[in-house]
């Protein structure tokens, strides 16, 4: 890549800066043109994410959310995979945590169904991202077609469950029954009730303690495991992995099933910590929005924490702009995040030229003595 | 006779909402089978689409004109497709990811410009008749129908349809030709599969690469203009619902070949269509099935292609590999 001669702080702090600034300022300019001040969006939506009461709870919900699929998406990219499917990996994910809820929450207490749901979202999860892997690998089927293609199945499967066997006895919206209670993940701010602090209410659940231990496992696993050099060296040169004894097909299956496994314990977050019952539909695209996070995180569990904190942000702020503005919507959100993967992702080289020519003279300035 | 006379009129029916529901997938996969023959993978048709939809309802609406409404339909959808064009060519971003941003964006745009123009949650403001593109009765529709079986095919499957239907099928012989039959074809295809060569025949690459994703801008413009102003009366949030990517998959079933990329679609119309039918169908002992169960069926039967286990699809060879030239 010809990143190499660039500063690491360039290509690690600034290019995302600039990449984000670009994107709020053509999001920006479509406000502008919808006839409102894009400053004062701007200023509505940092105060609907961080400082209006509650709204750090959600937020940080949100960046749970991004964590998951954003390390789920950054993990495959490591072996130069491309795992889009983890809308669909987590939709499954989800529903095997609710099975193990529904089929035990009446019989044996919350605290040992939780870690056994929490364990089926993540074996859900890889086993749907397993299939693709396992075709790539030994049928040279490429996983980008096959996770889009599996992330539609996998709604199909859902909505005929919950329509069907699933569903609540005695209604017709499809979802199951809620949980039992001791079944599902205490919420932060019910801890902090407990603890005798006073807390808005938000959906924020330990999930995120999760989340976050499973950036550090994700970081340990790929800079300080014989498999995580493995899957360096695949992503760098699969000739040259192959070269040196790796199991290529076996790595591509392995790393797509845990890259799923990841994805679906998104699910947790919604399932277990928030809505406390299986709906249609839950995922709502963080499975796509992981994508934008691992591009704009640098595909590195610390760069993937500040990304989803910042689309954390984007999705608490944006549902605020519905409210304070009449003719702008939380969709709004979405532009934001389609123009950041636009510029950090697929126009990620168009700075590196220019700030390159700009950098890389810096050091030839001072000739050796 | 009567009796057969009436199967054959019910099967024309599906034949006629077949070809209804197939005549976007067919020109969204017309679309990304020059893309894709060119090298350019193309995952952002839904988006190309969806923005298509949206401009078409919203220009026929202030215009009162579904024709004004293509023209814009093909304008927005061509814009996003230079966007596509930009990154990948110019840039040799991702191919992957750009699709992925563009189905993003035009999925948030949509909303946005549609409740800033009409205050209406996203929603266009339904088309009156004249916004909308209007069945065309065939010549000669009502004198052949007394004609048993010819007659009734011809006057119920394939007259009666919009401007717009008739336009995707005529796209598939026009792929076919520009593709098969054209110098020009013949350089598009060779610059999805040895790109060094046309560079070296003194072709540029970018240039005709991006011909390629503008042509696939102008397919999925028309598809999306189908979408909001002949089929449905007006822009509904998500009115693409996935056909773009459905677009796709019947690209990788007919194995990137005009006509039986066709024929996939035709296939998955068939499906939509029958899944329709069959939602209050209690089938025996199976019960009723789900209508989004069986419209998985085109992702089931793409990933079992894909695997290899009827016939192999094999992409063009420099499909998303971004052109370097040699310095």
């Amino acid at each position: 890549m010809s990143a190499r001669n660039l500063p690491r702080w360039v290509d690690l702090g600034l290019i995302p800066i600039l990449n984000l600034m670009m994107a709020l300022g053509v999001a920006g300019v479509v406000v502008a043109l919808i006839g409102e001040n894009p400053f004062r969006a701007l200023r509505v939506m940092v105060e609907g994410a961080f400082i209006f009461p509650g709204s750090l709870g959600y937020t940080l919900y949100y960046t749970t959310n991004f964590i998951f699929t954003g390390l789920a998406v950054a993990l495959a990219f490591q072996a130069r995979l491309f795992n889009i499917g983890g809308e669909g990996q987590a939709a499954i994910g989800g529903l095997g945590a609710a099975l193990v809820c529904l089929a035990l929450d009446p019989f044996i207490p919350g605290l040992i169904v939780i870690p056994l749901a929490i364990m089926a979202a993540a074996a859900f999860g890889a086993g749907w991202a397993f299939l693709p892997g396992f075709l790539q690998a030994t049928r040279g089927s490429h996983v980008v077609i096959t996770t889009i293609m599996f992330n539609f199945i996998a709604a199909g499967v859902l909505v005929g469950l919950l329509a069907g066997p699933l569903i609540r006895p005695g209604q017709s919206t499809p979802q199951t029954r809620d949980f039992a209670d001791e079944a599902t993940l205490p919420k932060v701010h019910e801890i902090a009730r407990a603890l005798g602090f006073d807390m808005a209410s938000s959906p924020l659940n330990v999930s995120i303690i999760v989340a976050l231990l499973a950036c550090v496992f994700v970081w340990v696993l790929v800079w300080r495991t014989p498999y995580g050099y493995r899957l360096r060296t695949l992503g760098q040169s699969e000739p040259a992995a192959r070269y040196a004894g790796v199991d290529v097909p076996r790595m591509i299956i392995l790393t797509m099933a845990l890259s799923g496994a990841l994805a679906g314990l998104m699910a947790i977050n919604d399932v277990l910590g928030a809505q406390e019952k299986l709906l249609i539909g839950f995922t709502s695209g963080y499975g796509f929005t992981g994508i934008a996070v691992a591009l704009m995180g640098r595909s590195h569990p610390f760069g993937i924490v500040l990304a989803s904190l910042l689309f954390g942000a984007l999705y608490q702020g944006g549902a605020e702009l519905s409210f304070e503005f009449r003719s702008i919507d939380r969709e709004m959100v979405f532009v934001i995040q389609g123009l950041i993967i636009l510029f950090s992702g697929a126009l990620a080289y168009m700075l590196h030229a220019p700030l390159g020519r700009l950098f890389a003279r810096a050091p030839r300035v001072r000739p050796a003595p | 006779m009567s009796g057969a006379e009436d199967i054959f009129l019910d099967a024309m029916q599906i034949l006629a909402s077949t070809l209804r529901l197939a005549a976007p997938l067919i020109l969204c996969a017309m679309a990304g089978m020059f893309s894709e023959r060119a090298g350019v993978v193309d995952i952002g048709l839904e988006g190309k689409m969806l923005m298509g939809a949206f401009a078409a309802a919203a220009a026929a609406t202030l215009s009162g004109s579904p024709v004004v409404g293509l023209a814009a339909a093909v304008g927005a959808s061509v814009a996003l497709a230079l966007i596509h064009g930009f990154a990948c060519i110019t840039h040799r971003g991702d191919q992957i990811v750009s699709g992925v941003a563009i189905n993003i964006l035009a999925s948030g745009l949509t909303v946005v410009l549609g409740i800033a123009l009409f205050s209406q949650g996203g929603q266009s403001p339904p088309l009156a008749q004249s916004e909308r593109f209007q069945p065309i009765d065939l010549p000669g529709a009502d004198a052949v129908s007394a004609i048993p079986f010819f007659g009734t095919f011809y006057e119920t499957a394939l007259s009666g349809h919009n401007l717009l239907v008739y336009l995707a099928l005529l796209a598939v012989p026009a792929a076919a030709f520009v593709l098969f039959a054209t110098s020009f074809g013949l350089r598009m295809r060779a610059v999805g599969e040895a790109p060094e060569a046309v560079d070296s025949a003194g072709y540029s690459v970018a240039w005709l690469r991006y011909r390629a994703v503008i042509i696939a801008g102008v397919l999925c413009g028309l598809a999306g203009a189908y979408l909001s102003t002949a089929q449905g009366g007006g822009f509904v949030r998500e009115m693409s619902a996935g056909k773009g990517y459905i677009a796709l998959a019947a690209l990788i079933f007919g194995k990137w070949r005009p006509v039986p990329t066709l024929f996939a679609c035709l296939l998955f119309g068939a499906m939509e269509s029958t899944a329709a039918r069959l939602s209050n169908v209690e089938l025996p002992g199976i019960g009723q099935i789900p209508v989004d169960v069986i419209l998985t069926a085109p992702y089931v039967l793409t990933v079992i292609l894909l695997a290899g286990f009827f016939g192999r699809a094999i992409p063009p060879r420099a499909l998303s590999v971004p052109y370097v030239k040699d310095r």
